[in-house]
């Protein structure tokens, strides 16, 4: 077993928790694991990426090379074409569609996904109306989670577990709000598979 | 066995605590900063109130670094690539006075430069300072030579350099821990001498320090972390330095690299495994992180040797951080039919937050940039230093922590005026009070502005050692406290901050105008702190 995942986004939309949520469930099971961060400049609102590596055996390379990736999963559209070349024949891309305008500059996006849907899987998921109808509007990231789960070769009640065990100290409450964020972003890319 | 999963730089963080340092000594710097916070926090460091409060600049803090060394006590030491710049002169004097208790100085570089004005490579300080350097290859060995880098620095007598790159230092994986190490006793050096770098002593260490040299040679060759792995292949033979050996192996899933390969991870290199392989092999392939260090030793000047191929000749990029790709173009291994990037994408520098002071400076400095002219700003090294970037594009220079002052000095002393120095708190006390008690002595017709917003925001927010105490400096070193004005950089109070800095560029002499305002992530930061501490 392996999957290799990009995590891209926005500096400051927080996608370490996305990555500390499947860190977590790998550790579980224990998996092997290899994810690098960015830290540092890009922070203040740059271009950030994760490349997230989960195996049942060791791995070598923190960085994922390039046609490897699984899966590119992204909580910004335009964030998600960035890494396209490291995506394997076969991977997804799951991203939301809540664009982050910070650049005067941003594009149309729409027909580049049109004419990407011709080529790869792609879901695009409105991640932060789903958690607000979930009545935890802070959970979008975990909505992106369950949305990209089904590309993850790491079993749903796994990665559940091991979101209880990132938000556990914030209390029960928090952990079932973001589980249950989690499931309805799985449902929403079931359906929409 | 219980794995955590840890940054490199947690790794490093906890491997010295468990190695039983009594004290850290650090200035931030990506991609460095986290060993010293991981402290911070850390259980143990914490129980045993080890030294972990920032240092003002990494010379600071390496030199407390040694005293705490000469004390008998083990130490590590943090900093970026360039702060060691900041702490040379310490370091080639500190590899000639030798060490008491264990000392471990981490550098991390920053190849690509994610983060820094440059990517200078510290492996060549650690050669110039004729020291051990290790170059873990992966967290757990980040944590392991960590572990060891006190005890071989003990039984040495000399510094040892952790050297690591900012990928390593940024990504996680897990790691096993060994058992926490009581810490040293106080023990003064038994040579009551060993810190007296009088010429006469001089010349005795510096020769001992030579003398070591083929010692930590033999012990890089017989150390566990550098390694042979035979091969059949003999037409090419592969040096891997640090983590580039997992870039190599990449392309090797199977654990089935037909060549020979040496890894190395602790220098100086060791000689006897690379003639063995250049005995073996028809040409060379050397794969480093940073600068061609080892290239550049192996490859020889008239070529009539045994080729050697790298970053020089171009297999590999002379320039920026190497990944598993770089690696399978040069074996000729290269990942075809990829998906291009769009044209659509477009470029995502970093920017200032929503809501930060140091807009509301810029757009009032632009106003008066408007009216003297162009081309007089002299920044520094900060957020502040996205004032260069649209839609401000205010700043002119930014070159190294302290630079503003004194380069705005060195254009006023030219005869261009008015200048204008712009530099954040913390970079203030790193490096710019010296340059201030230049400019006072002098009396020089500048204007500095100190974009204070309380805290080391560019590093994420680390506590400034100039809180509350930047107007006393200023006074303290002679300037008119008249000429010390202060503003609250918010959209509000433009036509104060403009009038502010209009008047003191009418004065012709030292000025100090003071923006202060908290850094909104810092607020948030210290909420959130706070918040958790109160749920505990
Ligand atoms: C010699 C050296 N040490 C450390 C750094 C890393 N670094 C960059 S900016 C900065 C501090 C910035 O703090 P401040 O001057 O208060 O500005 P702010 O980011 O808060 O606006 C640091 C530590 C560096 N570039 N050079
Ligand atoms: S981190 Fe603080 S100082 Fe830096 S840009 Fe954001 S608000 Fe400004």
């Amino acid at each position: 077993m392996k999957t290799d995942i990009i995590l891209a986004g926005v500096g400051g939309q927080g996608i370490l928790s996305i990555a500390a949520s499947l860190g977590a469930a790998a550790l579980n099971e224990n998996y092997y694991l290899k994810q690098a961060e960015t830290h540092g400049m890009s922070q203040r609102g740059g271009a950030v990426v994760s490349h997230l590596r989960i195996a049942d055996h060791p791995i070598h390379s923190d960085l994922i090379p390039l046609g490897a990736a699984d899966l590119i999963l992204s909580v910004e559209p335009m964030e998600s074409l960035r890494y396209l070349p490291h995506l394997a024949p076969g991977g997804s891309l799951v991203t939301n569609t809540i664009e982050f305008k910070n650049i005067p500059n941003y594009p149309e996006l729409e027909s580049t996904f049109e004419e990407l849907s011709q080529k790869i899987n792609i879901i695009r998921i409105d991640a932060d109306q789903i958690a607000k109808d979930t009545g935890n509007p802070k959970a979008s990231n975990m909505v992106m989670l369950g949305a990209a789960s089904p590309f993850i070769a790491i079993h749903d009640d796994i990665i559940i577990k091991g979101i209880e065990s990132i938000f556990k100290a914030k209390g029960d409450k928090i952990v079932e709000m973001n589980v249950e964020a989690f499931k309805a972003g799985r449902t929403f890319s079931t359906k929409n598979k | 066995m219980q794995r955590n999963l840890l940054l490199g730089v947690e790794a490093i963080g906890q491997a010295a605590v468990d190695a039983g340092i009594s004290g850290v000594y650090a200035y931030p710097g990506t991609p460095s900063t986290e060993i010293t916070e991981y402290i911070q926090h850390n259980q143990t460091a914490r129980e045993r109130n080890i030294h972990r409060e920032w240092s003002v600049n990494e010379k600071t803090a390496l030199e407390a670094a040694l005293g705490m060394s000469y004390a008998g006590k083990r130490t590590i030491a943090c900093m970026k690539h360039v702060g060691l710049n900041v702490a040379a002169d310490v370091l080639m004097n500190m590899a000639i006075t030798g060490i008491n208790g264990g000392l471990v100085i981490t550098v991390a570089d920053d190849p690509s430069q994610h983060s820094s004005q440059n990517e200078q490579d510290s492996r060549y300080y650690g050669k110039f300072a004729m020291i051990p350097v290790f170059e873990p290859s992966s967290q757990q060995e980040a944590y392991d030579m960590t572990y060891d880098a006190f005890e071989f620095s003990e039984k040495t007598g000399l510094p040892v350099m952790m050297r690591i790159p900012t990928r390593l230092a940024h990504s996680r994986a897990g790691v096993v821990q060994k058992t926490v190490q009581e810490e040293n006793k106080l023990k003064l050096p038994e040579n009551k001498n060993q810190f007296i770098l009088l010429p006469a002593y001089g010349r005795k260490y510096y020769q001992s320090l030579l003398d070591k040299q083929s010692w930590l040679t033999e012990l890089s060759e017989k150390s566990v972390y550098n390694e042979y792995f035979e091969g059949k292949d003999k037409s090419l033979g592969i040096i891997c330095c640090g983590i580039t050996y997992n870039y190599l192996m990449e392309n090797y899933p199977h654990n089935n690299c037909h060549y020979p390969v040496v890894k190395i991870t602790q220098y100086p290199v060791p000689k006897s495994m690379l003639t063995k392989l250049e005995k073996e092999c028809d040409e060379l392939l050397v794969v480093e992180e940073g600068y061609p260090v080892v290239e550049e030793l192996l490859t020889d000047f008239f070529g009539k040797g045994t080729k050697v191929s790298g970053r020089l000749d171009g297999t590999l990029p002379r320039r920026g951080e190497l990944n598993p790709d770089h690696l399978a173009k040069a074996l000729g291994k290269e990942q075809e039919n990829t998906i291009a990037i769009p044209d659509t994408l477009v470029g995502r520098p970093p920017s200032l937050c929503a809501g930060c002071g140091h807009q509301d400076t810029y757009i009032a400095l632009n106003e008066i940039i408007a009216e003297a002219g162009a081309g007089r700003v002299f920044a520094d090294i900060g957020c502040y230093t996205l004032g260069a970037l649209p839609p401000f594009n205010t700043v002119n220079t930014c070159v190294d922590m302290g630079a503003s002052i004194t380069m705005a000095k060195g254009a006023a002393d030219a005869g261009l005026s008015p200048v204008f120095a712009v530099i954040g708190d913390s970079t203030f006390t790193h490096s710019g009070i010296t340059g201030l008690l230049d400019c006072v002595i002098e009396k020089t017709n500048i204007n500095i502005i100190i974009v204070d917003n309380e805290t080391v925001a560019m590093t994420g927010g680390q506590d400034s050692s100039a809180k509350g105490r930047i107007e006393k400096i200023c006074e303290g070193v002679g300037v008119n406290p008249e000429h010390v004005r202060l503003f609250v950089p918010l959209k509000k109070n433009h036509e104060e901050i403009v009038n502010i800095i209009r008047e003191e560029v009418a004065f012709n002499g030292v000025s100090v105008i003071i923006g202060r305002r908290e850094c909104v992530q810092r607020i948030a930061k210290m909420k959130k702190l706070n918040k958790a501490k109160k749920q505990a």
